[in-house]
């Protein structure tokens, strides 16, 4: 039974189903029950925005772990205790703070199973919150998807709605690789119709979330959202976008976009993060090298400028792709 | 064995014998392959400090886990990893114990309780929480040692885990191998503070130092503290003083040592003849009965040399595999 979910419960959902399935799992960050060892509530805070509240209740504190503020330190932990057979989800608040643990990620567990010729994997979900519009600046807004999917032996997901958090949350946990899992802050109150069920997604599927047989739009997480906007404006002008959800970035759908890019032979890629090295210069380049005589226009990379995340609302908004910014993109390939 | 006066019996003194005689041929032996330009790579030779890995593995099991350094030969022989495939893997043979993909820094066997060498200078520390904690959700009584020598003593990583540990109750043991080098520097320079159990003192946790080319006094202090690991009683620190016989690296120059320094440990801070001297000396184990084992063992070093001179090399295909479970 499907009801109306906000992507933040979604994503409670998943990890209590998974938890309830998997005694296996456990969780961990700083403050998911919140208040530990203070006089007042249990499950304070359940998460700074309240992602993991109610966990604790059922689970209890050996498998809902405050943690003391310190990434480098229980990051590892829950490496380490997935090379030993445990599951853990570890919440890393903003996935900003990754620059403080990133070590335990791209140097320990991405290499584990590679680096000791097969003998190892390493099933840890690190989950956390990325991109930008809660006017938190420049170290609490990045969008560093391109950072991890740069690794190799990581998995990087994004999902741009709530029945995909919940189903590739739920796929996260039961892989065996490691998996950064990034939720967009912008997206947490976003609803869509979820199954009551548990229910997995498979990585390296990409969505389409509108069908269109004139220009291809590829995006992920919040950008998904400006380009169905965008779409919606240019379908007044008779211009029919289709626009791709990645939601994978590592591993990514391919077949899916280039297939598209036939159908449609233009092709914008949109991106929250910086534009070098960025998931839209990669969705470019791919489909430049596969599937060049599908173009009939240079490929446009819609991203954030080469700046940290500003912190002002004026700036922010200028910072962050708009439905805007994509039209014009589009019209600009079809002239 | 009535007049052994030793806490291990004499069946256990030969094993704890033989592991570091081992360790020691290993390493012996890598510095002259190595001079010789065959073995690929970066190599941390362990040689001078096996009482220290060798007296605490001897109290551990295959639940027990480990997370070592990059001078890590020794504390995989320890922990029962198996000689010919680290030889093989170091000189970067399919039949090495990473399949020739990892190489002296990352020889790894988990089924053994050896969560690898690594890279990364104190990156073990917090590996080895995780692990200590998988062991305390299960109730197994497994028990997680770190190994960093004085120089990653100094690493985030390693203070961040010291407060985890004690924070969750953690059963790990924090050991400390000060050889007195962080490569070239000197913990005189690089450790602020006087002693490591007032660093300990710090977070809780309690410390113990001991002369590290001792094996006995290694194997006495590391008994008690990982029983009390062992038993809810949570972490502890363990500083072994020791000295190292090579450079930091093969093909380091040493400049930065005294004068007559290498010498001076070799004749009298060598943990093997310490030991030697102590067993033969209470009459427990012969000189001819580990003159034995000398032999065999450098029996099996030879042809661990060998048969990794001969084994097969990986193929192209191998670098595209075990990148992910699936993917």
């Amino acid at each position: 039974m499907a009801r109306n979910l906000s992507m933040k419960d979604a994503i409670n959902e998943a990890l209590d189903l998974e938890m309830r399935r998997d005694p296996t799992v456990i969780i961990m960050g700083e403050d998911i029950a919140g208040g530990a060892g203070a006089q007042g509530e249990e499950d304070a805070w359940g998460g700074v925005l309240g992602v993991t509240k109610g966990l604790i209740g059922k689970y209890g504190a050996n498998r809902v772990m405050d943690t003391p503020l310190s990434e480098s330190a229980y990051i590892g932990a829950a490496v380490g205790a997935a090379a030993c057979g445990l599951r853990p989800v570890a919440e890393l608040m903003f996935l900003d703070f990754m620059g403080v643990c990133f070590d335990q990620i791209f140097n320990q567990a991405a290499k584990f199973k590679y680096m000791f010729g097969g003998k190892a994997q390493t099933p840890v979900v690190i989950r956390g919150m990325v991109g930008g519009g809660f006017r938190a600046a420049a170290q609490h807004s990045q969008m560093l998807t391109p950072l991890f999917t740069h690794i190799p032996g990581l998995k990087v997901v994004c999902p741009s709605n709530a029945y995909d958090a919940k189903g590739l949350l739920i796929q996260s946990i039961r892989d065996n690789d490691p998996v950064i899992f990034c939720e967009h802050k912008n997206l947490y109150a976003s609803m869509a119709d979820v199954p009551a069920e548990s229910y997995t997604i498979p990585f390296g599927e990409a969505a389409i979330p509108r069908e269109g047989k004139h220009v291809t739009i590829v995006a992920y997480g919040l950008m998904v959202h400006r380009a169905l906007e965008a779409a919606e404006t240019l379908s007044k002008e008779k211009i029919d976008v289709e626009v791709v959800d990645l939601r994978t970035l590592s591993p990514i759908d391919l077949d899916t976009i280039i297939e598209s890019v036939e159908k449609t032979g233009h092709l914008v890629a949109v991106d929250e993060a910086n534009p070098r090295c960025s998931i839209a210069a990669d969705v470019i380049a791919s489909v430049t090298e596969h599937a060049f005589k599908a173009l009939k226009s240079a490929p446009k990379a819609i991203t954030a400028p080469h700046t940290p995340v500003p912190f002002t609302p004026v700036l922010e908004d200028l910072y962050i792709p708009s439905a805007e910014r994509i039209a014009d993109a589009v019209r600009k390939q079809l002239k | 064995m009535s007049n052994n006066p030793f806490p291990l019996p004499k069946e256990k003194l030969l094993e704890a014998y033989t592991k570091m005689k081992t360790i020691r041929e290993f390493e012996e032996r890598l510095h002259v392959e190595f001079a010789k330009g065959d073995i690929p790579g970066f190599v941390h030779l362990y040689a001078g400090e096996e009482a220290s890995g060798t007296g605490i593995m001897m109290h551990l099991e295959d639940k027990d886990r480990i997370a070592s350094t990059h001078r890590g030969h020794g504390h995989c022989i320890a922990k029962g990893v198996e000689v010919e495939g680290m030889m093989a893997e170091i000189y970067g043979k399919v039949t090495g114990s990473c399949r020739g993909k990892g190489g002296s820094m990352h020889i790894a066997d988990l089924s053994k309780g050896m969560m690898g060498a690594n890279g990364i200078l104190g990156a073990g520390a917090p590996l080895i929480c995780g692990a200590a904690l998988a062991s305390k959700f299960r109730g197994d009584g497994g028990v997680g040692i770190t190994f960093f020598g004085d120089g990653a003593s100094n690493q985030g990583t390693v203070l961040e885990s010291m407060n985890l540990a004690a924070v969750w109750n953690l059963p790990v043991i924090f050991v400390v191998e000060n050889n007195g080098y962080a490569e070239s520097t000197s913990i005189d320079y690089a450790v602020a503070v006087d002693s490591y159990i007032d660093r300990a003192a710090g977070f809780g946790i309690p410390g113990v130092t001991v002369d590290g080319t001792d094996f006995f006094a290694v194997y006495e202090a590391a008994g008690e503290i990982i029983k009390r690991a062992r038993e809810g009683g949570g972490p502890a620190f363990l500083e072994c003083k020791m000295v190292r016989f090579f450079g930091h690296f093969e093909g380091d120059a040493q400049t930065y040592r005294a004068k007559g320094e290498n010498e001076e440990n070799r004749a009298n801070k060598d943990c093997l003849k310490i030991f030697r001297s102590k067993v033969a000396g209470a009459g427990v184990i012969s000189e001819a009965e580990m003159n034995k084992i000398d032999d065999e063992v450098l029996a099996r070093i030879e042809a661990s040399v060998q048969k990794a001179k001969k084994d097969p090399l990986p193929t192209a295909k191998d670098l595209l595999t075990d990148v992910y479970v699936s993917y």
